[in-house]
């Protein structure tokens, strides 16, 4: 659905979308690496499990939360993605150990 | 009174938070003919920032008959959530896994101890079962603890619920029943009149056989224009809430508990500041560094919104249930338990005031014990 503007650029940042292997450019914030990575929906809701996607891209909804390097309910739009990074989808409630 | 003078209402509860909205609810469902008068969004509302715990241990040391009134709520609190669900569709979550009240040293250990044998010890207590646990036995049931946790009491009566769901339910069934809920309708004055009462509000006159104050903080300036008293107080406690997180608590433990929805509440303060609800961050940062000394695993969860609210306390903390001498027909209840005690309040209070009396076993509530000059 994304496609990234002709005059992107960057270096190549190599991490990990639920276990398999994705890539960035360095600057991309996960929830724009996620989108450049043709995924749809993030998480779901801790309440009713509706499927969520970031949405606003600043730091204001907190659609876009995701797992982070195993800590849970991260923004995915505030924090920039890192070589090696592990991102996953977060399914409902955060747990309280991650 | 003649027929066309008829009251526009049997009875005028003041107050739409917990207090006001349960007993309102009884009536109602009754049968009487209810007006529930509150103020606007200006209102002190602590039914709005409480903790939500159905809870029993500990309370009633000084007042036996608070102790049973409490347990008789808890009892009652089962079919009281069902009643509200069959009406109104909406779950207030009422759990009764029983409460822990975790103790953090040897001496914490002797003083709960000490004060829960005087509380049980007192002549005409109520009867039911608490244990002290040692580490061991709080760790079987909640692994997660912390090193410094030395032990703690243990009542299976103790429960929690969802305390906006309970407002919004009670106020769902009272317009179910019929009742007319008047919002910005503070009241100015209540005459009473041909053995009924006017009511005189920010929003016009209105007239009912019996008023009953649960108006909380504001009971104490209303009562005394019915022959009563209520002189209650604010006291200010906090209350942190984490983000929603996977349900590991299911108990709730003194002043943290996890809710239906997942996020963890914590609120454990107690400040007389007057009528001042800003938050303070040292009092927050206190009682979160507790709850981490009580589960480590908490200090891993963001904080989403703190606030504070005012608990409306009489002189010992106990409730104030009256009926006036001077109007018969105009009654007081007020308490700081509005959760706790909703289910009595709608199924047990309520009866005695649609019937027009406060029977014998309710004069230790009497606002008259307060009057007793103080000894030099």
């Amino acid at each position: 659905m994304f496609q990234r503007l002709p005059n992107a650029s960057g270096e190549r940042v190599s991490f990990t979308i639920d276990g398999r292997p994705a890539e960035a450019l360095s600057g991309d914030s996960v929830a724009a690496a996620l989108f450049a990575n043709g995924v749809q929906t993030c998480r779901s809701t801790p309440v009713s499990g509706a499927p969520r996607a970031p949405y606003c891209m600043m730091g204001v909804c907190f659609d876009c939360l995701v797992i982070i390097d195993d800590v849970g309910n991260q923004q995915g739009c505030q924090v920039r993605v890192r070589p090696g990074m592990r991102v996953e989808t977060q399914n409902g409630k955060r747990e309280i150990a991650r | 009174m003649s027929a066309h003078n008829r009251p526009d209402y049997d009875i005028a509860v003041v107050g739409g938070g917990l207090v006001g909205s349960a007993t309102a609810w009884g009536l109602a469902r009754l049968g009487q003919k209810v007006a529930i008068l509150d103020e606007g969004d200006i209102a002190v509302r602590p039914s709005r920032g409480n903790f939500a715990l159905v809870w029993v241990q500990g309370k009633g040391l000084g007042m036996p008959e608070y102790a049973g009134w409490t347990k008789g709520s808890s009892d009652r609190w089962t079919g009281f959530a069902g009643m509200l669900r069959d009406q109104t569709g909406i779950d207030v979550h009422y759990e009764r896994p029983g409460g822990f009240m975790p103790l953090l040293s040897e001496a914490e250990v002797e003083a709960r101890a000490a004060q829960l044998s005087r509380l049980h010890n007192q002549p005409s207590m109520v009867r039911y079962d608490y244990e002290m646990l040692d580490r061991a036995a709080v760790a079987k049931e909640m692994p997660y603890i912390g090193k410094d946790v030395v032990g703690a009491s243990y009542c299976a009566l103790d429960g929690h619920c969802n305390s906006l769901r309970l407002l919004r339910a009670l106020h769902a069934g009272l317009g179910l029943h019929g009742a007319a809920y008047l919002p910005n309708h503070r009241v100015e004055r209540i005459e009473p009149r041909d053995g009924g009462f006017r009511l005189i509000t920010s929003a016009g006159e209105l007239g009912a056989g019996k008023v009953v104050l649960a108006a909380g903080h504001d009971s104490a300036r209303l009562a005394p224009m019915v022959g009563l008293s209520a002189p209650v107080r604010p006291e200010r406690g906090h209350i942190i809430v984490t983000e929603k997180t996977a349900p590991f608590l299911k108990f709730p433990v003194g002043y943290i508990r996890q809710t239906d929805e997942g996020g963890v509440m914590i609120g454990d303060s107690f400040e007389d500041v007057g009528f001042d609800t800003t938050v303070r961050n040292g009092v927050t940062s206190t009682i979160a560094e507790r709850a981490i000394r009580i589960f480590p695993l908490l200090g891993k969860l963001n904080v989403v919104r703190t606030w504070a609210a005012l608990r409306v306390m009489s002189p010992d903390g106990f409730p104030i249930y009256e009926q006036s001498t001077s109007a018969p027909g105009a009654f007081v209840a007020t308490c700081h338990s509005g959760v706790t005690l909703a289910a009595n309040h709608a199924l047990a209070l309520a009866p005695h005031i649609a019937a027009g009396r406060l029977p014998e076993e309710f004069t230790v509530f009497s606002a008259r014990r307060f009057d007793v000059p103080k000894a030099a």
